[in-house]
């Protein structure tokens, strides 16, 4: 490993007080530390599971607070040390040589992006004001807080935008820092802050939005500059030390997979309208009928029914062949061909350079955002209660099942309902709850279809 | 109803509209963003990294066509005589070009600049227009765009500080908005969808009944800003007559089923079946009446319940608000139909609106192809050093586009350019000074 200097004095780790973590390295520069073989293995592998933890938390939705309990339990379990001074050392260790294992494709990137970033900002939430003040000196933040007399001018509006939360109006001790809106975009998003002339005014409870998106770019960065740093010397200077240990940990990595079909894959195309009915979840059938009905469905349709298709096993062929029936009798055959079926193609990664589309996550078809004209997302979420009271007793839900199934949906307890209606249409129970559009296929074709061998 | 005029259109008449009308100097001077100067600072290769896409007779689509200066996008134009032209993304590289450069992982071909869009259109508003459906759009209904145009316009100036926006009549039923600067173009995707995210009120989608829900105990400044300048103006003064919103069993339920009081509802319910039978006054507008009754229910001052205080905002919203096709402005590589098009079933000309008085733009009056090929014909070949446009009623437009958008730009645009080029200059040196540290 490179040798670089250690990062700067303002980390105040002090190595008697470990337990309580006092700040997050930033992970600028290289550990300059001799690293046993073994540690390089070990280490990488406790923080993988730390890393795993959050992205399984995160498939199954669970709520922020959640969240936050799995975060710290599981850091505290993972990166604890014999010797407590050993665990700064350990957390940034691990780092690197995870940055080593996921910057060699982009899709190992960006999950590694999206967990460091996820842990980044539990880590930050835990910190003294104190500290998290000292990363935002290292960010250049704190000078970008907003005068007083600016303050003045513009509290009304950054009283509304409080109430706007539900949060009581800021004082004059309220900081707020003024950064281009760029920076904070989840909050621009959400309309969390005031805007004004290109600016967005963050609070400074908000600020760990601010600091994770900075995090977030720098790391992304720097993994592009080690994965031209790992092709270029680094796997074959280390040939026969770290590149094997590296390579094998990559393969270790994320939960269930569903873009390839498994068990009972094969779903032919004259099956489908059957298996349709009995074992789609809602999210699917609902995409299904309305393509039967309009003979189209939206991008975000597409990509959500064709990928989860795919993921049930129907080949390209039948893909192909499947849109194509329904799409035709609307566009024609000639409009098919020139404007969709290269999407499908895409799908399976037959056209443009990309990899393999993954199914969608129940996670991710719950916070899609379908606008108008658009049949996507989750209808747990998406319908009206009528409506969704409508489609659960087509699919044949009794109606005592249903107040349980209403009683979740009104709670936002969108998987939990999903769940409920799979035990009722199934007659048991499924203690693992749904996480994914294609989980809930193959419990459901498990059951209906006992595998005979 | 305008008429739409389906049969007006014939493909014979673009040639001489390529041939002698279309602003192809002016496209090309703002697709090259002050680029095409003579500045030691400016890009050579900007322009010709644009990808433009042409629809040709008979359905056909042309991808990544791509030029190196305005002759070139003239000849290229005036022989395929398209339909339709379409703006994409600025690349990496050339985009005629990009098979030479895929190759593995590492994506050299890939957007990097492109200008920040909206795409609003009429056949998102069904719901709340009553005068037409689908494609179709009359006087009645069009003021819907006129707000969308007010509000977004507003914000992206005032809240995200931008300054060179573009609105366009897109030919038929709705409007494009292309945002210019720098800073715009240079987006990430990410930071395209919190501003589209940020514009959206809307939850769901048609299986949802009650479309917009504005919780707290306040409005965001930019849903308050709009409602008072905008949108409370546009509903009370305008749709709620020009729609007769509330004149119709049908159509007062549909609002009753948005206040969550049952009691309130039923009450006003109650009031306006009394005076269906009875004749009504007729000296006042019966929706106007109406209006004001359940504005006065619901804001009285025993129903201060949470739900109820935003109720009569919610209502106004939903029959007011812009509704953004959000996946054209989330990404990138999104492409949009060129200004100064003609749309293939109307004839009508892609001409620029005019933010600051867009209510008086008038849809039905947008010149026609028919038209203009009329005026030139009896104009005789009188050019003009302004082009030949200048003697038709594209005139006006192509004046517009120039004065309230083009040349604010390309004075940006210079200014950009220079600015970061003395910039690198003052890089340079210092990293030479530098250099003998290394
Ligand atoms: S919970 Fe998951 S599987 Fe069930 S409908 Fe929603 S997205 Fe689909
Ligand atoms: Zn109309």
């Amino acid at each position: 490993m490179e040798i670089v200097r250690p990062q700067s004095h303002r980390n105040l780790f002090s190595p008697n007080d470990a337990v309580s973590v006092p700040t997050i390295p930033l992970y600028r520069s290289a550990p300059p530390l001799e690293v046993r073989l073994e540690d390089f293995e070990s280490f990488a592998i406790d923080r993988l599971r730390i890393l795993k933890g959050i992205s399984d938390g995160m498939s199954r939705g669970k709520k922020p607070d959640e969240m936050e309990k799995l975060v710290k339990e599981s850091w505290k379990v993972h990166m604890r040390h014999q010797h407590a001074s050993e665990v700064l050392n350990k957390d940034i260790i691990s780092h690197f040589v995870l940055r080593l294992v996921y910057c060699r494709t982009e899709d190992l990137r960006k999950w590694f992006l999206s967990m460091e970033c996820a842990l980044f900002r539990h880590r930050f939430r835990f910190l003294t004001t104190e500290a998290q003040r000292a990363i935002m000196d290292e960010f250049d933040l704190t000078c970008k807080a907003v005068s007083n007399v600016e303050f003045e001018n513009i509290k009304e509006k950054l009283g509304q935008v409080a109430r706007s939360m539900g949060q009581p109006s800021p004082t004059v001790d309220t900081i707020f820092y003024k950064v281009p809106f760029e920076e904070v975009p989840e909050l621009v998003a959400g309309r969390k802050v005031f805007i004004s002339q290109g600016y967005a005014y963050v609070a400074m409870n908000q600020v760990v939005s601010l600091v994770a998106t900075l995090f977030r770019s720098q790391l992304s960065k720097t993994l592009i500059l080690t994965n031209r740093k790992w092709t270029a010397s680094i796997r074959d200077h280390e040939k026969h030390r770290l590149t094997p240990i590296v390579e094998a940990l990559s393969s270790s990595y994320l939960g269930p997979d569903f873009s390839q079909p498994r068990e009972y894959a094969e779903i032919s195309l004259k099956d489908i309208d059957q298996v349709a009915k009995t074992s789609f979840p809602l999210c699917m059938r609902h995409l299904f009928d309305k393509l039967k009905e309009d003979h189209h469905l939206k991008h975000g349709g597409r990509m959500q029914l064709g990928l989860f298709l795919k993921g049930v096993g129907l080949n390209l062929d039948d893909a192909l062949a499947f849109w194509r029936a329904e799409f035709s009798k609307k566009i024609g055959l000639e409009k098919f061909e020139k404007e969709y079926s290269y999407n499908i193609r895409h799908n399976y990664g037959k056209e443009g350079k990309r990899t393999d589309y993954t199914p969608y996550s129940c996670q991710k078809v719950i916070s899609s955002t379908p606008g108008a004209g658009d049949q996507h997302g989750c209808p747990y979420r998406q319908f009206s209660e009528e409506n969704l009271r409508a489609a659960l007793s087509r699919m044949g839900v009794n109606s005592r099942a249903m107040e349980d199934v209403m009683d979740k949906v009104r709670n936002r307890h969108y998987q939990l309902a999903c769940t409920l209606t799979f035990e009722a249409l199934h007659g048991v129970t499924c203690d693992a709850g749904i996480n994914h559009p294609n989980q809930y296929f193959s419990d459901s074709q498990k059951i209906l279809q006992p595998k005979v061998d | 109803m305008i008429p739409q005029q389906e049969s007006e259109f014939d493909i014979g008449y673009l040639k001489p509209y390529y041939g002698k009308l279309f602003p192809y100097a002016d496209m090309f001077k703002w697709m090259s963003y002050g680029h095409d100067g003579k500045h030691p600072g400016c890009d050579q290769s900007y322009f010709g990294r644009r990808e433009f896409s042409y629809t040709l007779k008979g359905d056909f689509y042309l991808r990544f066509q791509s030029f190196n200066s305005a002759l070139e996008l003239e000849n290229s134009i005036k022989e395929k005589c398209p339909l339709k032209i379409d703006i994409g993304p600025v690349y990496t590289v050339d985009p005629a070009k990009r098979h030479a450069y895929a190759q593995g992982d590492n994506k050299v071909f890939t957007p990097v600049e492109r200008e920040l869009i909206f795409d609003i259109d009429m056949t998102d508003y069904d719901d709340v227009r009553y005068c037409c459906k689908g494609a179709d759009v009359c006087l009645d209904c069009w003021p819907l765009m006129t707000i969308a145009i007010k509000v977004i316009d507003a914000s992206l100036r005032d809240d995200f500080g931008f300054k060179h926006i573009l609105w366009v009549y897109s030919g038929r039923r709705g409007v494009h908005c292309w945002v210019c600067d720098g800073k715009a173009r240079r987006l990430t995707n990410e930071q395209r969808a919190s501003i589209a995210d940020y514009f959206r009120v809307y939850k769901g989608n048609e299986n949802s009944h009650k479309k917009v829900s504005l919780m707290g105990a306040a409005l965001h400044p930019f849903l308050a800003t709009s409602y008072t300048n905008v949108l409370k103006d546009y509903f009370e003064k305008i749709l709620l007559t020009n729609q007769n919103l509330l004149a119709t069993e049908e159509r007062y339920e549909k609002i009753l089923s948005m206040i969550p009081d049952e009691s309130i509802a039923s009450e006003l319910r109650g009031r306006w079946q009394d005076n269906n039978r009875r004749s009504s006054s007729a000296k006042e507008n019966i929706n106007v009446v109406r209006w004001e009754q359940c504005k006065q229910l619901l804001q009285s001052g025993k129903h201060k319940a949470q739900g109820l205080r935003r109720c009569v905002e919610e209502i106004v919203f939903f029959f007011t608000y812009p509704r953004l096709d959000m996946e054209v402005s989330k990404h990138m590589n999104h492409l949009l139909k060129a200004p100064f098009c003609v749309h293939p079933k109307t004839g009508r000309v892609c001409v620029p609106i005019d933010p600051n008085r867009c209510d008086e733009f008038d849809p039905t009056t947008v010149p026609t192809l028919f038209q203009l090929l009329e005026e030139l014909n009896n104009e005789g070949l009188r050019a003009d050093v302004n082009g030949e446009w200048s003697g038709t009623s594209l005139g006006s437009a192509v004046t517009l586009f120039r004065s309230s958008f083009l040349e604010p730009l390309l004075k940006a645009c210079k200014e950009e350019i220079e600015r970061s080029y003395s910039l690198k200059l003052q890089q340079s040196k210092n990293s030479i000074g530098c250099s003998s540290k290394r």
